[in-house]
């Protein structure tokens, strides 16, 4: 137990801080991620053949690379890319984005595809007639969206984001590889320091199970919020 | 962008696809045999063993991978015991820690899958076959067994991919997998576009090979 305790002689109060960086990450990460849905999912629906190209490619190539090596990608080549721009402009010297941007885009990035693909999967499944019925009403097209179209689309969407919350949060634990201090990182280090890893990757797998388990009971609350009649 | 480096770089991660693909093959073989087994366990009538089974697929898919792999393979060497039997000669290779991890956490999955899949199988069918005079294991593995995996292909086939992903993870226990030696090459080349590309590429055409593969068994182990 005194493993675990707070102050200077336990990794208590560590592994706290470790907790709210991961679930900083993970919520900056399912936002950035929703952004990119934002972008990609009209792309999907359009009837240009361009823009559906573009889109799918997207969600193909992020959903069947390893969520390793696109944090990879964005680790070494993130700093990199934007030293590239930043000569253009002039400015010679070393910049290093720090490690919670890059772990937060990398993930986001990820999340999106996900996230889009469930928006999409919602929207196509909204009766034709409720589209027929704004149009017969004569709604215009930013009204029927916002009152008719996207409340019916998150109730749909709710079970399914929320698994993607699920795969957001772990993957979070990837991010440990940048040496951004989250629960993988901070239990790796305090493994190394008191040589017990067994003891501190059970603590984080329960602190994971602990993440999991209340993000569920709060996902069902909203789930009923919005899945109520009108 | 370096050509040369595409091309140079491509044979190093051509022939790390083959640990990639060993990997692989043995977690799912493993992770087919333990979710079929807890699937199992899932339909008992006694409660406790449901709750089990339960457990056991609620911790391993409430907790990420990475975590899984480090505690078996940094973990458990700690224990003195362990270190003393025969199980030591399997758990101080990362590769065999690696498969153990893996096939743990697909087995989670694929049992919940299963048991999905085992739940829509109407009763009126369990029926018939009993009706016919068969005894319970024939009704088992001739009926309930072959509609299972015909109703689970497609979710199956998404593990598959998943789990083709999660097979990079093995590359942070020192294993030189696709996602490894791409590893390697950044951080000696310092070019993570290129390497990205190639070592994209072959897990893109992997996961390609798969989803058709999938596709091509749901065709033909349709419903006539």
């Amino acid at each position: 137990m005194e493993l675990i305790s707070f102050g200077d002689k336990g990794w208590g109060d560590e592994l706290f801080v470790a907790t709210l960086m991961t679930i900083a990450v993970a919520i900056t990460a399912m936002l950035i991620g929703f952004l990119f849905a934002l972008i990609f999912t009209p792309l999907k629906l359009s009837k240009y053949k361009i823009l559906n190209l573009i889109a799918n490619s997207y969600t193909t190539v992020v959903r069947g690379v390893p969520e390793l090596l696109v944090i990879y990608l964005f680790f070494f080549g993130g700093s990199g890319a934007i030293m590239y721009v930043a000569q253009i402009f002039g400015y010679y010297d070393y910049i290093e984005i720090n490690a919670f941007l890059t772990g937060a885009i990398s993930i986001g990035i990820i999340s999106g595809a996900y996230s889009t693909e469930v928006f999409r999967g919602a929207i196509q499944s909204i009766d034709k007639g409720q589209f027929e019925a704004c149009r017969v009403l004569g709604l215009k097209k930013y009204i029927y969206f916002l009152k008719v179209i996207i409340p019916q689309m998150l109730r749909l969407a709710i079970p399914n984001l929320s698994n993607v919350w699920q795969i957001t949060l772990k993957d979070t634990s990837l991010i440990s590889v940048t040496g951004l201090v989250e629960i993988m990182r901070q239990s790796y280090i305090a493994a190394g320091s008191t040589r017990d890893p067994l003891f501190f990757y059970s603590f984080a797998a329960l602190l994971y199970l602990l993440l999991t388990y209340l993000s569920m009971k709060f996902i069902n609350k909203l789930e009923k919020n919005y899945s109520r009649g009108y | 962008m370096d050509l040369e480096l595409i091309i140079t770089s491509f044979p190093k991660l051509l022939s790390a696809t083959l640990i990639t693909l060993k990997l692989l093959s043995a977690s799912l073989f493993f992770g087919l045999l333990l979710g079929l087994f807890f699937a199992i366990l899932r339909l008992n009538q006694s409660k406790l063993i449901r709750g089990f089974a339960y457990g056991y697929s609620y911790v391993f898919r409430g907790t990420p991978l990475l975590v899984q792999i480090f505690i078996i393979y940094f973990g458990l060497g700690q224990i003195e015991y362990l270190r003393t039997t025969f199980l030591w000669v399997i758990l101080k290779e990362p590769y065999w820690c690696a498969i153990i991890a893996f096939s743990l956490n697909t087995g989670a999955y694929t049992s919940e899958i299963l048991r999905s899949a085992f739940e829509t199988i109407k009763p009126g069918i369990v029926e018939a076959g009993r009706s016919l005079g068969l005894n319970k294991m024939s009704i088992f593995t001739k009926i309930q067994i072959p509609i299972a995996i015909k109703q689970s292909l497609p979710a199956y086939g998404n593990e598959i991919i998943l789990m083709l992903k999660g097979t990079s993870l093995a590359s942070t226990v020192t294993l030189m997998d696709i996602t490894g030696v791409a590893k390697f090459i950044i951080s000696t080349t310092f070019r993570p576009i290129e390497v990205f590309i190639v070592a994209g590429s072959i897990y893109l055409f992997i996961t390609f090979l798969i989803h058709n593969l999938i596709k091509y068994l749901e065709k033909k182990y349709r419903y006539q």
